[in-house]
């Protein structure tokens, strides 16, 4: 009885000639009765050690008291460090600061990533070469990148040193509160919409002629075609390039921290570089896992959202 | 006045020039803002101290080596260098050899739920996993060694590795493999010697971009790591205090830092392009 289940799990029997009972034989013959569960198991064991044992750590620790200290253990206390959370100012200002530097992210990243893409779309002379140079933003190790901008931002070895004949008194804009986030955003836009793009392009790529010959045959604008047509059919492509720029982007954290040295004020400090202060910093554990639990919830509700929206289609 | 058709002719080519020009055009000034942060990046490493704060900035200037001369002449450098390349090579080796099975099988037994448990990794934010990790590397005294590291770096290269692969496997011809068994050769068999050939171009993608992202990570590295294990992107991001208004020295290492990752992307973008943009487009 055992045995037929076995069989029914695998979708093709293999049959061999004459029987075969070496110990090599009966091992391959198991392997594959059960690949089901045994090539995904070493992964998932992997998984589990890496991603499920740490988080479940993470929860516990947002119910203690504890500053990583050997000889004073973790303390409970219950919801206390939710409690501060939802009443800390410096939490609701990064929790905003996270939304407002999405929001730009996605209002200014995606049409222009439609754009480049539309450009990109049309075969030209010399687009393998452009679309490698495209790539270099994304793919170049980012702390490189970004002592490269802060180069250029600096008013001694940067760009606004152009406009010093010009009687312009020197520009930093990362010394500029008000300035802090949309700078991010502006180098963010550098590295990122190349991705978005790509995105737009496959989708591009894959969309059916047909419409298009009708539109072009019912004699449609260019600019009627990319409204009812292009866009409208490439609303999947958009929606998937949006779930991965609000992923990444509520995580952001190399930009912001290379940028400033570490040492962000207020006014550019997000949650995941407030999280980090809180733990590596500051040592209050049981509080910073409390924000991490917190901003985990964030990004999994923004990426149901957009699941949900996708699947609706 | 008449217009004779030559004349029209002529004057459609012109027209299409003018059109094939100014597209040109449009193409050079949306790439600039992408490639001119390099040139800058290049320049300033070339330049000597003088050059480099001048005003106005020098465009055109007798380019040095010194600075180069100085990263070189770090003595811990090769240390460096090795252990970036051990572990990014270490975490994508390991993370295709656990990921491979594991996508086989998702793809071809339609396990969705594991899918979904590969797409929540990437959700999840990397910092509600380092505090857990540094908190035991720590207690266990795993800090700062290449198997910590190492680890780590796996959290970013096997949910890739297997979510791409999910992707080649899924447009695999399961025909040919059935044959294989069929014809007496072992699941695993027909796994090495008939699927994993063909997908070979997702295991490079896979291998190219696990690469890559294990080799510019910054926050787990700086985290995990010491004086022994410190990668790349560390020492250039403690270069930027240690050498504070030596800017042409952060130039150079910045720039040798990214080199190796800009020379792979140059040579093998096609491969990059489809791995990132693999599964979200089929979706």
């Amino acid at each position: 009885m055992f045995m037929s289940k076995m069989h029914a799990a695998a979708p093709i029997s293999p049959h061999r000639g004459p029987r075969d009972d070496s110990l090599g034989a009966r091992l391959t013959s198991f392997v594959d009765h059960h690949a089901n569960v045994l090539y995904p198991a070493p992964a998932i064991i992997a998984l589990l050690a890496l991603f499920v044992v740490p988080i479940a750590f993470t929860v516990y620790l947002s119910f203690q008291s504890w500053s990583l200290s050997a000889t004073y253990l973790p303390k409970f206390v219950g919801l206390q460090n939710y409690v501060n959370l939802v009443t800390e100012s410096r939490f609701h200002q990064a929790l905003l600061n996270t939304f407002y530097y999405t929001i730009l992210v996605l209002i200014i990243q995606l049409p222009l990533g439609i754009v480049m893409a539309l450009i990109f779309n049309r075969p030209f002379w010399g687009r393998g070469v452009a679309r490698t140079l495209f790539l270099f933003p994304m793919m170049a190790t980012p702390v490189a990148s970004l002592i490269g901008w802060r180069l250029i931002l600096d008013p001694s070895t940067g760009v606004f040193r152009l406009l010093a004949p010009l009687g312009v008194p020197p520009i930093t804009l990362l010394a500029t509160d008000k300035l802090l986030i949309p700078t991010f955003v502006a180098i963010d836009t550098w590295q990122w919409t190349p991705f978005v793009a790509l995105l737009m392009l496959a989708g591009l790529s894959g969309l059916p002629v047909e419409p298009f010959e009708a539109a072009t045959i019912d004699g449609a604008s260019s600019w009627q075609i990319f409204w009812q047509i292009t866009l409208p059919l490439l609303r999947p492509v958009v929606i998937v390039a949006a779930l991965f720029r609000i992923i990444d982007t509520l995580k952001v954290f190399d930009t912001i921290f290379v940028l400033t040295t570490g040492g962000v004020g207020s006014a550019g400090e997000t949650l995941n570089i407030y999280a980090y202060r809180e733990s590596f910093e500051y040592f209050h554990m049981g509080y910073a896992a409390s924000l991490l639990v917190v901003f985990f919830l964030i990004i999994l509700l923004f990426s149901l959202v957009l699941m949900r929206i996708r699947r609706g289609e | 006045m008449t217009v004779t058709t030559s004349q029209l002719h002529a004057r459609r080519i012109w027209k299409r020039r003018l059109n094939s020009s100014l597209f040109y055009l449009l193409v050079i000034v949306s790439m600039l803002p992408f490639v001119l942060p390099f040139v800058w990046m290049l320049m300033n490493s070339l330049k000597n101290a003088l050059d480099i704060t001048a005003i106005p900035p020098k465009l055109v200037f007798v380019p040095t080596l010194q600075n180069y001369r100085k990263i070189v002449s770090d003595p811990n450098l090769l240390l460096y260098f090795r252990n970036s390349a051990i572990i990014a090579l270490g975490s994508t080796s390991l993370g295709l050899i656990l990921g491979l099975p594991a996508a086989y099988s998702i793809a071809r037994y339609r396990q969705s739920q594991l899918s979904l448990g590969v797409l929540l990794a990437r959700i999840i934010p990397g910092m509600s996993l380092l505090v857990p990790w540094f908190i035991f590397f720590t207690f266990t005294r795993l800090r700062d060694t290449l198997v910590a590291m190492t680890a780590t770096h796996l959290t970013i290269t096997l949910p890739l590795a297997i979510w791409i692969m999910i992707g080649f496997f899924e447009d695999f011809p399961r025909e040919l493999e059935d044959a294989a068994v069929v014809d007496g050769c072992s699941v695993t068999g027909a796994l090495l010697r008939v699927a994993v050939p063909i997908v070979m171009p997702g295991i490079i993608v896979s291998f190219i971009l696990g690469f890559t992202f294990s080799w510019n990570n910054f926050l787990y590295s700086m985290m995990i790591g010491g004086p022994a294990t410190r990668t790349l992107p560390v020492v250039a991001y403690n270069q930027i205090d240690m050498y504070r208004t030596d800017w042409g020295a952060m130039a150079a290492s910045a720039f040798v830092l990214t080199l190796p990752v800009l020379l792979i992307t140059l040579f093998v973008q096609r491969y990059i392009v489809r791995g990132l943009t693999f599964g979200a487009v089929k979706g």
